[in-house]
């Protein structure tokens, strides 16, 4: 397994609370280097039973979605409800920098442990807290799925996406505005720390998943009292132009343009179709300079994109991709899982890490640093923590509790 | 209230169109003094699309521009010119960090690399972020959000199974912002910890690829290839969209427990149907989702979409209504409450509402200022931050470097 080498934030410690909401965070800051301790409580936190899993077996130490999201971080088990795992936490986060959780508003502070609590025990810990809709307002307390977030923060954009004869839909499996919420805890918590470097003090980080995701198509409601229409995610053209089309064996992502762009965009391609044959002469002389979607027939569209659409489907993905280089136009395959993992690009990049599973006598490839820094890339130092994992490690050795006082609390339910 | 974070980190930025320049808008609303170096022969694609105030068009009227460029300063300098890129070098000697987002080899061809700027300081931390990264066969790739997205996976796993993959526009201009401002203010503290700069080769492709870890995993281990669900959850149902009383509108619904079924079925009233057990548990809902839906939307269609979502959310039913533009910025509670746009006056626009950052700092939130005007700081910058004289503007000026 890699060695843990020198990463953005090696000198820091994070206790990670969270549960689906927020455990992207931890694995981006155990990534860059931090010693993340996950805390579950004990028997495993309840996201441990969503799939995919290892080979289909149903089992808390085999969710891969569990193994996606928790990577480089250790674990202990930890019920901060009992007063003695309270305590336990309360000389964990002695010693820590970060403390992120994706508790229901008010219950960190229920427990004695709310950001004025924290900064008591240690005025330098910066307290990351990830919830539906913020610490404050009106909507506080309820609940955020991602369907949820995807309506109540991403609503607008989603009414832009195609197929407005159906409900607004969300990308699907797992959930994508929780990915947002974890980034952008990261970001809040980069600030702070910088903060803290000149200030010495730590502070409250209040991340909203709803404010996450409210993207929108910026601003003609604000200047012009327009709303665009369901479905109507480019531009507003008169005619139905493609923007999707299937291919050999998918999909590819392509559509014409006109002025200036053409002589690098829909020029070569047409080359390119002429080459085989698939351009007929109309095509070969249209005019681009003149041609816009805003001033031409539906019948122009439907021929040039007639002889595309078969051209297309001559080629995989793959070709059309290299096409794509070759020729340096706008044409990109809609890649599938399998695609990415055969990419390339990736792979010169050095992007997919082998991460080690002893215990399932495997080594499976994972999507690894999003950014090949000069001196310290992000790395996964090591695999998802199994169940209580670093219990013996974290609160033996570190902490110096006996043997016999981790079986007390063990059977007290307590670890 | 303390001082903002990043008062006092001086940042040449070269970022343009959209990833770029909300990357920097987070360093600007934390207190940084960014440069935006621009250039009235090559304007920053936001301030020459709609759509525009009033639908005038000009630099400084519009709307994406200007929400996503909040506290930056503005220098207008024709980088294709020589002189230009000297006044750039001179912008990297003042500067702590430099920014761009061009495709992959640009700042490099334009003798602005890593390799140039480390020469001028040492310490530089500089950021690109480039499609596909400065290196690889598709390094210097052209695309904007929707081809990113379309690459990187997250196209397959949208919309419907029996319709080709969705639309859903540029949304790895969403991810791509986030993975570069972590990076870059880690970097800054990294640098302030150990006094090393370093170059972040970001690629906002592997960025985006993060969002679909778990199902990369399962090609991985299982072999699988994802595709879309519609709506469908393996842990939910009803889960979905249910439309609402009026034009388009509609509120997302999705119970996960036979807590929350029992609870919507309350709020409904207990109509006969929700008593069949073919929708009593949740395997047998998920067996018949399609009549479960439909019989929903029945309900749905004669509610008010917000006020279907407090009374849902108030009963313990996770609920959200699909908003507009206008529900997000006029009439959202939460919004409101949280303040979350910012009224700001503004030359040419009068008064408009720029987005803050999504993270709220207790001890030292962001602080919000309008965006700047095309070349708005020519002077400022190239006088007060450069050193340059009077005669030397005058000369940039006459030979077109600056507007």
């Amino acid at each position: 397994m890699t060695e843990k080498t020198d990463g953005l934030l090696s000198p820091y410690r994070v206790l990670d609370l969270t549960d689906e909401k927020g455990l992207f965070c931890g694995k981006l800051m155990g990534d860059m280097g931090a010693d993340v301790i996950k805390i579950e409580r004990p028997g495993g936190d309840p996201v441990r039973l969503q799939g995919p899993y290892y080979k289909d077996e149903v089992d808390p130490e085999k969710s891969l979605y569990w193994f996606a999201m928790n990577t480089s971080k250790r674990g202990v088990t930890l019920d901060i409800e009992k007063p003695e795992g309270l305590e336990i936490f309360k000389k964990l986060a002695g010693t820590a920098d970060f403390v992120i959780e994706s508790f229901p508003p008010g219950t960190m502070e229920r427990l004695g442990i709310g950001y004025a609590d924290l900064e008591k025990l240690n005025p330098g810990l910066i307290l990351v807290s990830v919830t539906p809709f913020g610490q404050t307002g009106p909507f506080r307390d309820y609940k955020g799925p991602d369907m949820v977030m995807w309506a109540s923060g991403a609503g607008p954009f989603i009414r832009t996406f195609d197929s407005p004869d159906r409900p607004p839909f969300r990308v699907s499996h797992h959930p994508q505005t929780y990915f947002h919420a974890g980034t952008e805890a990261v970001v809040g918590a980069m600030v702070a720390l910088y903060h803290r470097g000149a200030s010495g003090e730590g502070q409250h980080v209040d991340v909203s998943i709803q404010e996450c995701v409210n993207w929108h198509p910026c601003g003609d409601w604000d200047f012009n009292k327009r709303l665009p229409k369901r479905g109507q995610m480019q531009l507003m053209m008169q005619v139905k132009v493609t923007h999707i089309w299937p291919c050999k064996d998918g999909y590819v992502m392509w559509r014409y343009t006109g002025g200036p762009m053409a002589r690098r965009h829909s020029i070569p391609l047409v080359k390119w179709m002429a080459e085989e044959g698939m351009a007929d002469e109309w095509l070969q002389k249209f005019e681009w300079d003149k041609f816009s979607h805003y001033n031409t027939s539906q019948e122009i569209i439907d021929r040039m994109e007639e002889q595309t659409k078969r051209f297309f489907m001559t080629h995989t993905k793959a070709e059309l991709m290299e096409g794509c280089i070759k020729y340096r136009i706008m044409l990109y395959p809609i890649s599938s899982t399998l695609d990415l993992a055969q990419s390339p690009q990736l792979e010169y990049r050095g992007f997919w890490t082998e991460v080690e599973h002893p215990e399932l006598d495997a080594t499976i490839t994972y999507p690894g640093k999003w950014a090949n820094n000069s001196e310290t890339p992000p790395v996964i130092s090591r695999r998802a923590p199994l169940i209580g994992e670093h219990n013996a490690e974290i609160y033996g050795q570190e902490l110096g509790m006996s043997n016999d006082a981790l079986e007390t609390l063990k059977q007290a339910g307590v670890i | 209230m303390s001082k903002l974070p990043f008062e006092g980190i001086k940042v040449a930025d070269f970022c343009w169109v959209w990833t770029g320049p909300t990357t920097t808008k987070v360093l600007a609303d934390f207190g940084a003094t960014v440069v935006k170096i621009e250039s009235h022969k090559r304007l920053d694609v936001w301030r020459m699309q709609p759509p525009f105030k009033d639908d005038q068009v000009g630099p400084d009227r519009g709307a994406v521009f200007n929400s996503i460029n909040t506290g930056k300063m503005s220098v207008s300098i024709d980088l294709s010119q020589p002189k230009g890129i000297e006044l750039a070098k001179k912008l990297v000697a003042w500067a702590d960090v430099v920014t761009d987002n061009y495709a992959g080899g640009a700042m490099e061809r334009m003798g602005l690399g890593y390799d140039v700027l480390k020469q001028i300081k040492p310490d530089i931390i500089m950021m690109s972020s480039a499609l596909m990264g400065q290196t690889g066969p598709w390094h210097d790739s052209p695309g904007y959000g929707d081809q990113l997205s379309a690459i990187s996976g997250l196209h397959e796993i949208s919309g419907w199974p029996d319709r080709p993959p969705g639309e859903i526009g540029f949304y790895t201009d969403f991810i791509a912002p986030r993975f570069n401002a972590l990076t870059l203010i880690a970097a800054l503290d990294y640098r302030r910890r150990t006094g090393k700069g370093q170059y972040l080769d970001i690629a906002q492709h592997q960025g985006g690829v993060q969002y679909v870890a778990p199902l990369l995993l399962d090609y991985m281990v299982n072999g699988r290839v994802a595709t879309r669900q519609g709506n469908r959850d393996p842990h939910a149902a009803p889960h979905g969209s249910y439309q609402c009383q009026g034009d388009d509108r509609w509120c997302a619904i999705a119970v996960f427990t036979d807590e929350e079924w029992q609870s919507l079925c309350q709020v409904m009233g207990n109509p006969a149907w929700t008593q069949d057990p073919k929708f009593a548990t949740l395997e047998k809902r998920q067996e018949n989702e399609e009549e479960l839906d439909r019989l929903l939307n029945e309900w749905t269609i004669n509610q008010d979409d917000m006020a279907l979502m407090q009374t849902l959310q108030k009963a313990g039913v996770p609920a959200g209504r699909v908003g507009t533009t206008q529900d997000q910025m006029d009439n959202d509670p939460q919004l409101l409450a949280r303040e979350f746009y910012q009224t700001r006056e503004h030359p040419e626009l009068g008064t408009y509402r720029p987005p803050r950052q999504p993270c709220l700092l207790s001890k030292t939130p962001c602080q919000v200022k309008r965006a700047p005007l095309i070349g708005e700081h020519n002077e400022e910058v190239l006088k007060g931050f450069l050193g340059l004289s009077d005669e030397e503007i005058e000369m940039l000026i006459v030979e077109e470097v600056i507007q």
